[in-house]
């Protein structure tokens, strides 16, 4: 563990300072405490705490993955009100890949793919078993991060498939890791207001990643947030997700996803940079269960997430060389963003970058 | 430090340098947000609606770093007939403007009775608008093609109804940035004079500094120590405004390849807050940053988010564009939790929102 120069923080809020000392002792923090975080009008203050946080962790020290995004399919049979990706079968946009699709996607030699679809109203549970399995057979050096816990639930209701089956035979097929999308925001509240009652819930959610965990497959998990959620809603989100890290231990990664306006419009304009920053910043603090917090450059754009950098965030994701779902949501970032830039983002910052495979072993250092 | 910013005492020189080189970027927003507010304690973040025009292209100088210019005779180089700007001027004035920043190359065939008019003529058809006209560079060239001193040249210009000066052209006040990137310009007095003589004769300017090229940390903190002292001498300057160099399609894009990042941008921000102890205003650029970058920049000690900048040409000839309407200002400026307030280009307060 790198030694934190112990130096006095600046803190204009005067009411940071008890959290400060909780911070510097390793102890966990409240829900008051998250609130106070989000809300204090000291963003320097709030971000020198995560910062002090990640530092201690991993010094100067910033990871990313060389890694391929691919979605099988965008059909869908739900209607969530945040997302532009969704498609019905036969509509004008709809696209369905076979498995040689998706292997063509694939280079050789791609570290990680990162494998995240509809919730297809005919593709049976084979299909995605067949899937894994002629990916693992084909690339056998890549890491196969695939479906989100809202897949996996959808495949119970669906094909009556118990989550404990799917995960195993997809992890005999060669899944190696779970990516943490479909949480969308824990509330029951958002769950009517904006239409994915269908889609797992919280519980259900944490339940399907806990099975995993016990499998030994590791998982990511993400927060939608900048939408109309409240601040409490964010931080019941984050102590629900650290609640489930200590019961089962398996999550790698918190990612928190800004709401992307596109056309579905829940609020007109994207959260601002500074509600980002300190939305990383709170995150890192709170879940101090979890090893990484990470600063998401498609849906940030690359400007705030080299800021994010020094707002406790210790990722940045990767060169995502193809990513439909924010790209059709008309986020800024161009995709496929080489790892030159990846390399400039972590610079900027006067950071370290450290290229990682899916589990954060070291694969360079690029000094 | 904390103290010596609470107290408002003046950085020194080694304090500066840690600025730049070593302070925690939180803890460098913190300090200039505090010295920012002990300035101009309301919440308040100014903008200009204004136009970016220019006369010519044609420029004899061969800048480094520049995209924008052509030398004389080329078949892109182009200068317009005063009609041809006060058209360019009427529209920013009709879209709301009340600064023209006007600017060109050095072209030497312009003689000084074409600058004169255009500031009379400016003043007389529209008086709405501050032609904010003519950087130092250029009133240098107005000096040789007429012969006059450039004391005698901005006595002509006020006499036309010139009050203000941009601050383009100072890049880096450094006599080894100037003599590499731009040799042909002459030392960093031949800009501090003019300033120096604009506020003798009661015009306000601004001074600018164009970084992310060949400066080091010294270079910058010659440039700081240049215009505080100037400032020390007439208070004429409003404003601070440093902006990242932009390598499309320039000579120095061989070694430079990208502008520097946000990280920098705000460090630059934060310290020129706190070293520029006698400057007014501190402003943010959404235009050449990015929208997002200047929103920031606002917690980094910037108190005023520059223009609408209706036409710009000089970053889009290093193919950088970006665009927004005064709905787009005020709104940014909102979201970053200040008021937003329309300023003139001497920083008159003429609408809050």
């Amino acid at each position: 563990m790198p030694v934190v120069e112990e130096r006095p923080l600046l803190l204009q809020d005067r009411r940071l300072v008890p959290v400060w000392e909780k911070v510097r002792a390793g102890e966990r923090l409240s829900r008051e405490d998250g609130l106070l975080l989000f809300e204090s009008g000291d963003l320097h203050g709030v971000g020198s705490l995560a910062d002090h946080v990640k530092a201690r962790l991993y010094g100067d020290r910033v990871f990313f993955v060389m890694n391929r995004y691919v979605n099988p399919t965008n059909v869908c049979v739900l209607s969530c009100a945040f997302c532009d990706f969704a498609r019905k079968k036969g509509e004008a946009g709809a696209f369905e890949n076979s498995i040689e699709d998706v292997l063509a996607m694939i280079k050789p030699g791609t570290r990680e793919a990162h494998i995240v679809g509809g919730h297809h109203p005919d593709w049976p549970f084979e299909y995605y078993e067949r899937l894994i399995a002629a990916i693992h057979a084909a690339r056998p050096e890549t890491q196969i991060k695939a479906f989100t816990a809202a897949e996996v639930d959808f495949w119970w209701r669906r094909w009556k498939i118990e989550p404990r089956e799917a995960l195993a035979r997809l992890k005999q097929a060669g899944l190696h890791s779970m990516p943490g999308g479909g949480a969308e925001i824990f509330s029951r509240r958002l769950q009517k207001r904006l239409n994915f009652t269908g889609k797992a819930d919280a519980d259900r959610w944490c339940e399907i990643h806990g099975i995993a965990h016990a499998l030994g497959i590791r998982t990511n998990a993400t927060m939608l947030y900048g939408h109309v959620e409240t601040l409490a809603e964010r931080v019941d989100h984050l102590l629900r997700l650290r609640e489930q890290q200590d019961r089962s231990g398996g999550f790698l990664t918190f990612i928190p996803l800004a709401y992307q306006v596109g056309n579905t419009k829940l609020v007109p304009r994207q959260t601002p940079p500074t509600d980002d920053l300190r939305t990383i910043a709170v995150s890192r603090l709170l879940l101090d269960n979890f090893a990484h917090v990470e600063a998401y450059w498609v849906m940030l754009g690359e400007e705030t997430a080299s800021l994010a950098l020094h707002f406790g965030a210790s990722d940045v994701n990767g060169t995502l060389e193809d990513e439909k779902i924010a790209h059709m949501a008309k986020a800024e970032s161009p995709a496929g963003l080489a790892r030159e830039q990846i390399l400039r983002m972590i610079r900027d910052a006067g950071k370290i970058a450290v290229e990682r495979d899916a589990l954060y072993n070291v694969v360079q250092v690029w000094s | 430090m904390r103290e010596k910013v609470e107290a408002g005492r003046r950085l020194e020189r080694a304090e500066g340098r840690w600025l730049l080189t070593e302070a925690p970027l939180l803890d460098l927003g913190s300090l200039a947000q505090a010295a920012r507010f002990r300035r101009l304690p309301e919440r308040r973040v100014t903008f200009v609606i204004d136009s970016n025009p220019n006369y010519t292209n044609v420029c004899v100088t061969d800048c480094q770093f520049c995209a924008f210019y052509r030398k004389p005779g080329h078949p892109q180089a182009w200068t317009l007939g005063v009609e041809e700007v006060l058209r360019k001027v009427e529209a920013a004035a009709r879209a709301g403007a009340t600064t023209v920043l006007l600017q060109g190359g050095h072209n030497p065939e312009l003689p000084l009775d074409y600058y004169l008019s255009l500031v009379r003529e400016t003043r007389q058809r529209f008086p709405s608008v501050t032609p904010h006209f003519f950087t130092a560079s250029e009133i240098r060239t107005m000096a040789e093609v007429s012969g006059l001193e450039v004391a005698g040249v901005i006595a002509r210009l006020k006499e036309a109804g010139q009050i203000t000066l941009p601050g383009g052209g100072a890049e880096v006040l450094s006599a080894r940035v100037r003599t590499r990137i731009a040799p042909k310009k002459g030392g960093p007095d031949t800009w501090l004079e003019v300033h120096r003589e604009a506020h003798r004769q009661g015009l306000k300017s601004t001074a600018t500094m164009m970084y992310g090229h060949v400066e080091e940390p010294e270079d910058i903190l010659d440039h700081w120590e240049a215009i505080r002292d100037l400032q020390d001498e007439h208070g004429g300057f409003t404003a601070f405004v440093p902006w990242s160099f932009k390598p499309g399609h320039t000579l120095l894009e061989k070694w430079i390849k990208h502008y520097r990042g946000p990280s920098a941008y705000l460090r630059m921000l934060a310290a020129s807050r706190l070293y520029l102890d006698n400057f007014p205003h501190i402003q943010a650029s959404w235009f050449s940053e990015g929208k997002r970058t200047g929103q920031v920049a606002l917690s980094w000690g910037a108190d005023d988010f520059g223009g609408t900048l209706f036409e710009e040409n000089v970053h889009a000839a290093a193919d950088y564009v970006n665009r927004t309407t005064v709905e787009e200002i005020v709104t940014l400026i909102r979201e970053a939790g200040f008021t937003p307030a329309q300023r003139t280009t001497t920083y008159e307060i003429l609408r809050t929102f």
